[in-house]
């Protein structure tokens, strides 16, 4: 007889999975749920207990613990409990406690399985395995996204042109509008062939021609190897053309060859990637360094946060909104230390402007405040230079102050003399940090170990950031310092109702998503990224020399990895949103604005986060071998 | 269930002292006896629980009836709804649910509470063919509900128009455990204080007080599982498992 359990049919239909779920099997799980009641404190599943039932919760809330009996989450109505012992066939692991009175409907095991093996919906919902459904998430997310992905092949049409080095200008020239094209590359002269090295050794554009042989009033017979550019920035056909624009803007270049196995297969040239992708970012710093004032520069500033939710509507991954907001951010900085000179003139002795933090790790967002320093040739004498370096760092940083980038609350700005210092000084700031390391000394430095140079004698900046792998990788006090730090800031356990939730229980109204996810994750990253000697400043770079040097249990990286995204994407998407709406974007975030979609996933990211953490606190004891 | 008035609903459903210090074992033994229809003799014959019985050791059925109206000499059941318990699981696999054509006239009044119309009823079975069915599906256990009178007094009714014989039965009534569960609150000092009005012990407000879901009333399916989530609430705020079942039953 079909009895109709309408309470019970209409409540599940509500809520996914079931809904779902065909009528007529909503119908038959609705005629044979259970029904249980249990008041506020009482226990509904004990640690170790075999279970044949999958708990779906119809009013009230449940808490669910650790084994060590730490909070793991809170439920509330629709949500659910128990599959995991149903699926993997084994005791309860994680004993649930009524935290309201609540009435639960409960599944039958056989009937749960059924579910489970015929319907995909429900089972995709239902796979608590938490990083697969993150994983999912992202994957998904990524198929969507059809510009930004493309990768550089596609935008190659033919083989490059090339000729060997000691061919004339003339003929080089004459081959180049034949074919009609604008570059040329360069091989090695056919004796040399033999060697392993790639056969391309330089490139030759029309404006080489023009610059380096007609203007120097050179004879067009001389070789091409005269007048060839030997600087050769590669890129692989497999890379994004948004890295190609990146390389190209950082190097300031207009042509790349492409590689296909060390073999060229191509060239694209910054024209190819404008006309793939009309309104980016490469405008944007274009007008940058064409601004002639402060005022100009002051102008720019809607246009970041334009090229910024452009990219978020393209559905750009952070890597690539964090790069582009990153390379923005370099480029306001080198047009304001190149408009200091012109305002102060030349500068006395040698100096490299750098930029600190997330702009180093090119994770750049549209809300950051300016972090900087300068390093000084060791010839400076503060009495005799101190006066215009100082001045040159009020002009950038008011500047970037002006242009968007508040100034930094712990005053780690190139205006702090203590931040403007010659070379030697840098060196044993470094040493000092990694060799007498303290947790209170590294607390405010830690920014330090993100650094990059930006203008000028950019070089120094690569000789700290040597001195840096070469010290820190193998001392374990300073490693521990390091992690002991990354564990201030810590992950909410999730979100319940519109509250965030946190590991003591406690509920707050709003999360701020850089303080309890970006910025700790980056700085777990950042300790095993020193621990291992890794070279890169990226997060995501960081993770893949991490991964390499296989450290982390297996499937963490990786898990890692898709948490970061995960985190930053809602910042940044939230970002986004405030600027559509005329709000004044922050990092912070209510979760009554977040889908259940990215309340799921962003708790599982925490999840991830967290026991990342516990892994950080355990690898690197003070004392302890890594 | 039916509709109940306010006069009914204010006043303490108290059971009489007589059914209170019924012996419900040898009763049962007697009507055994005395009783000719043999799906009722089965029903005395399955015996009862002892009195001293834990409660949570009791399987219990919750049941609901909808009727034509409140006069049990004018009206008659249209619909019976019942769900098998115990104190910590509601099964609803086991739960059944009938129409039936009742039979009296169903008033247009009655019509307005439950939804049960005349079309609905005109190819419903008779009330007759149901009986055996229901009383095999009681027998053995205790029954529930919000507000005895009605049940027991309608299915006594209609056993009696049908196969002659009336039925008796304990009963858990959640309205009456309700209002002695009430009682502390409504004498306490901050009530007179503030003059509360006295705590309602209507189904969805008993209910509202455990913090259950709320149900669409008048459906005797929907209203029977009501009843027994309020008896599993009851349990686990005010009684221990081991209460004897002769304490809350009459």
């Amino acid at each position: 007889m079909q009895i109709e359990q309408s309470e019970v049919l209409d409540f599940l239909r509500r809520h996914p999975p079931f809904s779902s779920l065909p009528d007529e099997e909503l119908a038959s799980v609705a005629n044979n749920v259970e029904v249980a009641y249990y008041r506020a404190q009482s226990t509904i599943l004990q640690l170790g207990q075999d279970n044949y039932q999958w708990y779906v919760i119809r009013s009230g809330a449940v808490e669910v613990f650790r084994r060590d009996g730490q909070l793991y989450n809170r439920l509330e109505a629709g949500d659910f409990f128990g599959e995991q012992s149903l699926m993997h066939n084994r005791p309860i692991r994680f004993p649930v406690i009524a935290f309201e009175d609540t009435l639960v409907y409960l599944i039958g095991k056989e009937k749960f399985n059924y579910l489970f093996d015929n319907f995909e919906g429900f089972a995709d919902y239902v796979e608590v395995e938490d990083q697969t459904r993150l994983r999912q998430s992202i994957a998904k997310r990524e198929d969507d996204n059809t510009l930004l992905t493309a990768k550089v092949e596609t935008l190659i049409t033919s083989l490059p042109v090339t000729v060997c080095s000691s061919t004339t200008v003339h003929q080089a020239a004459i081959q180049m509008t034949e074919q009609n094209v604008s570059s040329l590359l360069i091989t090695r002269s056919e004796e040399d062939q033999t060697e392993q090295s790639l056969p391309v050794i330089g490139i030759v554009t029309d404006s080489d021609i023009r610059r380096r042989l007609v203007a120097e009033g050179f004879s067009c017979d001389i070789p091409v190897a005269e007048i060839m550019n030997t600087e050769l920035i590669y890129v692989q056909s497999n890379q994004f053309i948004f890295e190609a624009m990146m390389l190209m803007l950082k190097h300031n270049v207009q042509y790349l060859p492409v590689l296909k196995k060390s073999r060229p297969i191509g060239l694209i040239s910054h024209l190819d990637i404008l006309r793939y992708e009309s309104q980016n970012s490469l405008f944007l710093v274009k007008n940058i360094f064409s601004a002639q004032s402060l005022d100009e520069l002051t102008a720019l500033t809607n246009g970041v946060q334009e090229c910024f939710t452009r990219m978020v509507q393209q559905d750009a991954n952070s890597q690539m909104i964090g790069n582009a907001m990153a390379v923005v951010g370099r480029s306001f900085k080198q047009r304001l230390c190149e408009l200091a000179e012109i305002h102060l003139g030349p500068p006395p002795v040698p100096y490299c402007f750098l930029a600190l933090g997330s702009m180093a790790r090119g994770e750049q967002l549209i809300v950051t405040d300016q972090d900087n320093a300068i390093i000084l040739d060791n010839s400076f004498q503060p009495s005799l230079h101190d006066e215009y370096f100082a001045a040159l760092a009020s002009f950038v940083c008011d500047g970037l102050a002006r242009c968007g980038y508040s100034y930094c609350t712990g005053d780690i700005m190139a205006t702090n003399s203590r931040w403007r210092q010659p070379l030697a000084i840098w060196q044993q700031y470094f040493s000092q940090w990694i060799e007498q390391p303290s947790a209170e000394s590294l607390l405010h430095s830690a920014i330090f170990f993100d650094l990059e140079g930006v203008w000028g004698q950019i070089q120094w900046a690569e000789q700290l950031n040597r001195l840096i792998r070469q010290k820190s990788n193998k001392n374990s006090r300073f490693l521990a310092c390091m992690a002991r730090n990354a564990l201030l800031r810590t992950p909410p356990l999730g979100f319940f109702k519109d509250f965030v939730m946190e590991t003591d229980g406690r509920q707050t109204n709003s999360i701020n998503m850089k303080r309890r996810g970006t910025a700790p994750l980056a700085d777990l990253v950042r300790v095993h990224a020193l621990a291992v000697g890794s070279s890169a400043r990226n997060t995501f770079e960081r993770l893949e020399d991490i991964f390499e040097a296989g450290i982390l249990p297996p499937g963490r990286g990786q898990d890692l990895r898709d948490s970061l995204e995960f985190i930053a994407m809602v910042r940044i998407r939230h970002q986004a949103l405030d600027i559509q709406l005329n709000h004044e974007p922050d990092n912070n975030i209510e979760p009554e604005y977040l889908s259940d979609f990215e309340r799921k996933n962003l708790k599982e990211a925490f999840q991830i986060l967290s026991s990342a953490q516990r892994f950080m606190k355990f690898k690197y004891q003070p004392g302890r071998v890594n | 269930m039916f509709y109940l008035g306010k006069n009914q609903l204010t006043g303490e459903a108290q059971p009489s002292p007589k059914a209170k210090h019924t012996d419900w074992t040898k009763r049962f033994e007697l009507l055994e006896k005395t009783c000719k229809y043999p799906a009722l003799k089965a029903f005395y014959q399955s015996g009862i629980v002892a009195g001293s019985t834990p409660i949570s050791d009791v399987p219990m059925v919750a049941l609901d009836f909808e009727t034509t109206g409140l006069d049990v000499n004018n009206d008659s059941i249209v619909s019976i709804g019942l769900v098998d318990m115990s104190t910590t699981r509601i099964r609803c696999a086991n739960a059944k649910h009938w129409l039936v054509k009742p039979d009296s006239q169903l008033r247009s009044k009655s019509v307005v509470v439950h939804g049960i119309t005349h079309s609905a009823v005109a190819d419903a079975p008779d009330f007759s063919t149901v009986i055996d069915q229901l009383l095999q599906h009681l027998q053995g256990k205790i029954i529930v509900v919000h507000h005895s009178p009605i049940e027991r007094a309608f299915l006594n009714a209609a056993l009696k128009r049908h196969i002659n014989e009336g039925i008796e039965f304990p009963v858990i009534d959640t309205m009456a455990l309700e209002a002695r569960f009430c009682r502390k609150i409504n004498k306490s000092i901050w009530r007179l204080l503030l003059s509360r009005k006295p705590a309602s012990i209507r189904l969805t407000d008993s209910r509202t007080r455990y913090h259950l879901p709320y149900y669409r009333q008048h459906h005797a399916m929907t209203d029977a599982l009501a009843c027994a989530e309020l008896l599993q609430a009851q349990c686990a705020t005010h009684l221990k498992p081991d209460t004897p079942v002769n304490t809350l039953w009459s």
